[in-house]
């Protein structure tokens, strides 16, 4: 399976992440996105004439959103990152999955506004970003009283994973996360995960390691 | 008067490969800029009042100056050595002091919380023992002899070797780092940072490479020195006070700092003091 990736975009991380949690080996192939504009550039135009990144090729199959390939990666090496256990669960993990375009219309542009010096109204930018994080903090305090840890389920599902990197990497956008004590849970939850990997900007838990141990008879 | 001093110096001001004719907005120490291709083909920077800015091109970039600059930018003369890769990393916007910028690239000590299994591991924390001066007749900053266990020193490396650097700060808002270089034995990779400042607390960094490398493509290149860097912006985005204490009762520094120690007591020296705080609050 071939990625074709940019090492700071957090649509591609959401692919690498899930790879990396599902145990899928990716072929990685630079765009240089930034300063480059690779992305724009006439052989990415003719396999995604929505001239995004990121974009995954598995033989003839050609994709160009993020949800479609964590559903892909799961369905193929993971069924149960899916959470289509129940009704009520897969119809969540839809929610969300397509909750997660407003996190990157709105975070990830300011993120691209206040670090690569993209155009955009960074005031409503930010406005929008605060609205959908406030809907998400609600969303996850509703899990949490139902008992369950992440945003369809007990376990993460790949709408965990669609969510996870924009509202990480708010603050690059200048956008707090201060305010929401149960997303810094889940995103603290997501990050201990096993297999789990960083991106630049997204640190992994260095307090996981293990704590050193008193030896025995010290007073 | 805190701008006196730093305003006939030279700052970076974009990319010269991407200077179009329609020109771009950016700023310069809180002074609104143009920057343009102009008829002839030359760079044009403009102030805010329309007058014409110092200007020229050099190390892949744009320079200029609000002041008169006393001296033409400083040299890098590996820059011009023959089979060299330069490398346009492009601009990554910080919400800091441009002295802070500056600084946090001259410090070793965090490579392996920050820059984990890239330029750094626990448990080899220790920073050793390395020279630190300011010379007199150039006027620069260096720091050398400085040594690191890296665990991927390069990407044909196999396991950790400990990687030799010197530092060298010729301007206050640029710093050049010399790194051994596997593959040419005797030479030094050579990776900058020049830091253009917008304000006293955001700057727009532009790094900038010139390495014997003629094996890894330039795209990989380029994401290594951002994946390096966009590490260390979320960091240099939460430091506090915002901009630089240059008061030495502000902070207690360890042997591990020297270079910083030196850096700081340079600008001090010169009136070096845009984003710096001069009296501790």
């Amino acid at each position: 399976m071939k990625l074709y990736d940019y090492v700071l975009s957090p649509s591609c991380y959401k692919v690498r992440l899930m790879a990396a949690l599902a145990g899928v080996k990716l072929s990685i192939r630079p765009v240089d996105f930034h300063p480059g504009a690779e992305h724009r550039g006439p052989e990415l135009m003719a396999l995604n004439p929505a001239g995004s990144i990121p974009i995954l090729e598995d033989g003839d199959l050609v994709l160009t959103e993020s949800s479609a390939m964590l559903v892909y990666l799961a369905t193929k090496a993971a069924p149960q990152w899916l959470g289509n256990d129940t009704a009520v669960q897969a119809a969540r993990v839809q929610q969300w999955l397509s909750f997660s375009h407003r996190l990157t219309a709105s975070l990830g542009a300011a993120r691209l506004h206040e670090m690569l010096l993209r155009p955009g109204n960074i005031d409503a930018l930010k406005g929008q970003g605060t609205a959908a994080l406030r809907e998400l903090e609600a969303g996850l305090v509703e899990q949490s009283i139902r008992g369950q840890r992440f945003l369809a389920s007990d376990r993460p599902t790949v709408a965990d994973i669609a969510c996870f990197p924009y509202v990480a990497l708010a603050p690059d956008g200048e956008v707090s996360l201060d305010p929401y004590p149960t997303i810094r849970l889940w995103s603290r939850a997501i990050r201990g995960l096993d297999g789990f990997i960083e991106m630049p900007g997204i640190h992994r838990l260095h307090e996981l390691k293990p704590e050193p141990v008193p030896e025995v008879g010290e007073a | 008067m805190t701008r006196n001093a730093m305003i006939d110096e030279w700052y970076p001001v974009g990319l010269a490969s991407q200077l179009d004719a329609h020109g771009r907005g950016t700023a310069l120490m809180g002074e609104p800029i143009e920057v343009r291709c102009g008829e002839d083909g030359t760079a044009k920077v403009t102030g805010g009042n329309g007058r014409v800015l110092p200007t020229c091109i050099r190390y892949g970039h744009v320079w200029s100056s609000l002041g008169d600059p006393k001296k033409p930018l400083f040299a890098i003369p590996e820059a011009d050595q023959p089979g060299r890769r330069l490398v346009d990393v492009g601009v990554v916007r910080v919400r800091c002091s441009p002295l802070r910028a500056v600084e946090n690239f001259l410090d070793i000590a965090h490579f392996p919380f920050v820059h984990t299994d890239i330029l750094g591991s626990e448990p080899h924390t220790e920073v050793q023992n390395y020279k630190v001066e300011i010379r007199e007749d150039e006027d620069e900053v260096w720091a050398t002899q400085v040594k690191f266990y890296q665990p991927q020193a390069a990407k044909s490396a196999e396991g950790g070797i400990t990687t030799e650097y010197m530092y060298r700060v010729p301007a206050p808002t640029c710093s050049i780092l010399y790194k051994t270089c596997p593959p040419h034995p005797g030479e030094w990779d050579v990776i900058t940072l020049f830091v253009q400042p917008l304000a006293e607390d955001l700057c727009d960094v532009w790094p900038w490479m010139a390495l014997f490398d003629d094996e890894t493509p330039m795209t990989d290149l380029i994401h290594f020195q951002q994946t390096i860097f966009v590490q260390d912006r979320s960091i240099l985005e939460n430091q506090i006070p915002r901009l630089l204490p240059l008061d030495p009762g502000m902070e207690i520094p360890t042997r591990a700092d020297l270079t910083s120690v030196a850096y700081r007591r340079w600008l001090k020296r010169h009136g070096y003091t845009y984003g710096a705080q001069l009296v501790a609050q």
